[in-house]
């Protein structure tokens, strides 16, 4: 039976993250953007200490890995988290502890011992970072089938060489805390993607350096880290997914797949976030004026400004819906693919059409730092960006509407 | 809890309904715009799916209730099948809808009955005014209080099946608000012009009818003497407009991903070329979001809610995709898309017209 009806049990995370938002995000939003770099912890800290209370809900990980009672709604309730948050700071947001990308990666294709030793670590007194390294500097979209990072077996150990970069909260999860960083490398060059494999390497790793932290547009107090791994060595069983080493499958590329599938509606939902601060910031503003929104008029009725706050009414909650049934098919078990892209592109396109408008629309109080407009106009661009780019992320959904595979559409 | 799957049952009429477009509408789509006629075996054919008579309750006539949410899930493969074919058949929707919406007891009992228990006949509603920005908030259309009776001054455009109607729903404004009046072809003062020819839905029969001094009796103002609130019954227009256009733009899509997997350039398919296949990919990922959008709508007027911003909503975006759907659809089978013989020109000739075409469903 179709319904748009928010869950009970959502609704106490939403009043929850809107505390949060309002209240430990917005105050200081503007203080951290201009202290690039600039660790949160009061709200890393809070936010440590409610995902120990609610058993152990991350950022990317439903329920902390573990089944829930009655119907699975652990990705919608994740992505009105990650929207909420992100209304009230989208790179703050990007510093929540309990794992992010990486632990989707491990909750995607790790064994239930690899979830237990990794995940856990989540749980302990002080919090913890993850990170997903995919990215090389000689390429990005083309990841994970063009890794030069290397994992070559010896013994009882892997040993990984290589440089990744654009790492998420890389500094955070190596240097800041007790977390780790899931590095994807190749165990056989000549095998294209087929020898792709995540590899967990954890903090305190010897050869494992973090070489830079990027100066960004936007999401600045999120650290962006390269990573240099020289002659890094993990534990034989650090190998997320088959440890068939012999038999060379994609399942590594899958398994980044499937984690994709997770990460992008998510990422989506990041960006619509930002996109409703903006908005909301842009109609309470209009409302202090006594210029009103008049819905049911045709457009040759309308004031310009009633147009375009409707045309971004429209866009913005039909991405949102769109967002939410891609998690609502995860939370079902459905291959969910095509709308995870679809959300993807929609809301990047719509997180970076509305900021951009917004700043218009707001003349010198949009792109003065007195607001928060121009700062949300920055953060934006970014989810058109990671995550798959707008065109990859076409890419995929042509393909699946065409029924196409890589070879017949690149 | 949310959920984007349809019940069993409402499964069943989205079965049907397919059936019909790709059995009935479509084929019969292409000859139906060149000769300006409808099968008069077709519309009947699609009366007899039930979808308005499922959505009146037993007592007047009918045999369920009203869901919007189901309405629009027929529309949409309605639309998918032709649109002109599907306002024709739905046309009773506009007459009677507003009345189990609005009307009052003695209303519903008197006119839905031969509505829902007859075959189709053409009841239809009289909205649109020739105004380039016509708005039922304000129309020219207006009534007065006389004697206890009421009198109609007005022009009223695309009223389909004018001409036939044994009453219509004409919508006026009395003491500036927007009321509607079940007028009976019979009333003096009533006339109906020559037929419209319009850019697009050319199947569907429209005329203008002029009202002068249009006298009724009080019973004929919908909901009684006080009138009633229309603007839910207006609403559920807008979506069921915004469902045939979800399901328009579907047919485009589709057929324009069939050409392009099969027309060749330089020895591959068109759709192997990203130029093509992003915007197949972005057509594809509109309608998909809007049509979530129609859905809220529906589903918020179900729950008995105004939905009066959720439905504008719903109708701009719809109309938006419609028309960049439809245009893209000729773009990509190119000088091709433009010649009559493929259902792509047709197509965006009807898409440019939802923004007109509330008042011309309902569900």
């Amino acid at each position: 039976m179709i319904s748009f009806e928010l869950p009970e049990k959502i609704q106490q995370t939403v009043t929850l993250m809107q505390t949060v938002a309002e209240n430990m995000m917005r105050p200081v939003s503007r203080h951290f953007d201009e202290h690039e770099h600039e660790i949160p912890w009061d709200y890393i800290t809070f936010m440590h200490e409610a995902s120990r209370a609610m058993g152990g809900a991350s950022s990317m990980v439903p329920n902390g890995g573990k089944k829930p009672e009655g119907p699975r709604l652990g990705y919608q309730r994740l992505a009105y988290m990650a929207e909420i948050l992100s209304w009230g700071d989208a790179a703050m947001y990007l510093c929540t502890p309990g794992g992010m990308l990486g632990s989707a990666a491990v909750q995607a294709t790790g064994t239930k011992d690899q979830k237990e030793r990794f995940l856990k670590r989540f749980q302990g007194e002080k919090p913890a970072f993850d990170a997903m390294a995919l990215t090389e500097p000689h390429a990005g979209s083309a990841m994970p089938a063009e890794v030069r990072t290397t994992a070559v077996r010896d013994g009882e150990q892997w040993v990984l060489n290589g440089e990744k970069i654009f790492v998420t909260s890389g500094h955070k999860a190596l240097l800041d805390s007790d977390g780790f960083v899931v590095i994807w490398a190749t165990i056989d060059p000549s095998a294209g993607r087929a020898g792709v494999r995540p590899f967990v390497v954890e903090a305190g790793t010897p050869g494992v350096k973090v070489t830079k932290l990027e100066h960004k547009m936007g999401i600045r107090v999120s650290d962006t880290a390269s990573i240099v791994l020289q002659e890094a060595r993990v534990p034989f069983d650090n190998i997320l997914g088959s440890p068939e080493v012999e038999v060379k499958t994609t399942e590594g590329f899958k398994g980044a797949m499937v984690t994709f599938d997770a990460s992008r509606p998510l990422v989506a939902a990041s960006a619509l976030g930002i996109a409703r601060a903006a908005l909301e910031g842009l109609k309470e503003f209009l409302q202090e004026q006594g210029i009103t929104i008049r819905y049911g008029l045709p457009r040759s009725r309308m004031s310009d400004i009633e147009r375009e706050v409707i045309d971004m009414e429209v866009m913005h909650r039909s991405a949102w819906l769109l967002t939410l049934k891609s998690c609502w098919m995860l939370d079902d078990r459905r291959a969910n693919n095509l709308e995870a892209s679809m959300s993807k592109i929609r809301a990047g396109d719509v997180v970076v059409k509305i900021t951009q408008r917004v700043v218009e629309l707001m003349g010198p109080l949009g792109i003065s730092h007195e607001r928060l407009f121009e700062k949300w106009f920055r953060d934006a661009k970014i989810n058109d960006l990671y995550e798959g780019t707008g065109q990859i992320n076409r890419l995929i959904v042509a393909r699946r509407i065409l029924g196409y595979t890589r070879r017949e559409l690149d | 809890m949310f959920s984007f799957d349809p019940s069993e049952e409402q499964k069943m009429l989205i079965e049907a309904a397919k059936r019909y477009a790709a059995n009935d509408l479509r084929p019969a789509a292409h000859d139906a715009d060149e000769s300006g006629q409808l099968p008069q075996p077709l519309i009947d054919k699609g009366w007899e799916l039930g979808v308005l008579q499922a959505s009146v309750p037993e007592a007047y006539g009918g045999f369920g209730d009203r869901s919007a949410v189901t309405g629009l899930l027929a529309a949409e493969e309605l639309g998918y099948g032709d649109l002109a074919g599907s306002l024709a058949m739905m046309a009773p929707s506009t007459f009677a809808i507003p009345i189990l919406v609005a009307g009052t007891e003695e209303q519903k009992d008197r006119w839905l009955r031969p509505v829902v228990e007859a075959e189709w006949r053409p009841y239809v509603a009289a909205l649109v005014e020739p105004a380039f920005d016509f708005y039922a908030g304000a129309m020219q259309t207006a009534a007065v209080r006389e004697n206890g009776n009421y009198v109609l001054n007005g022009r009223k455009c695309m009223v389909p099946f004018a001409d036939k109607a044994p009453a219509m729903l004409v919508f006026a404004m009395l003491e500036e608000r927007p009321q509607a009046f079940i007028v009976p072809a019979t009333t003096p003062g009533v006339t109906v012009g020559d037929r419209e020819k319009l850019l697009g839905i050319g199947a569907l029969p429209t005329h203008p009818v002029k009202l002068e001094d249009v006298r009724l009796p009080a019973e004929l103002l919908l909901g009684g003497n006080q009138g009633a609130d229309l603007w839910p019954a207006l609403a559920a227009s807008q979506v069921a407009v915004a469902s045939l256009a979800v399901g328009v733009s579907r047919a485009a899509l589709d057929y324009s991903l069939s050409y392009a997997k099969e027309r060749e350039v330089w020895g591959a398919p068109i759709a192997q070329k990203q130029s093509v296949a992003f915007m197949l990919a972005e057509m594809a990922t509109e309608i998909e979001a809007i049509r979530l959008l129609v859905w809220e709508a529906a589903w918020m007027l179900d729950r008995g809610q105004a939905a009066t911003k959720e439905a504008h909503l719903a109708m701009v975006g719809a109309c938006d995709m419609a028309m960049m759907v439809t245009d893209r659809a000729v773009q990509i089978l190119g000088g091709h898309g433009y010649i009559r013989e493929h259902p792509v020109e047709l197509w965006m000739r009807n898409g440019r017209g939802f923004p007109t075409y509330t008042g011309l469903a309902m569900v």
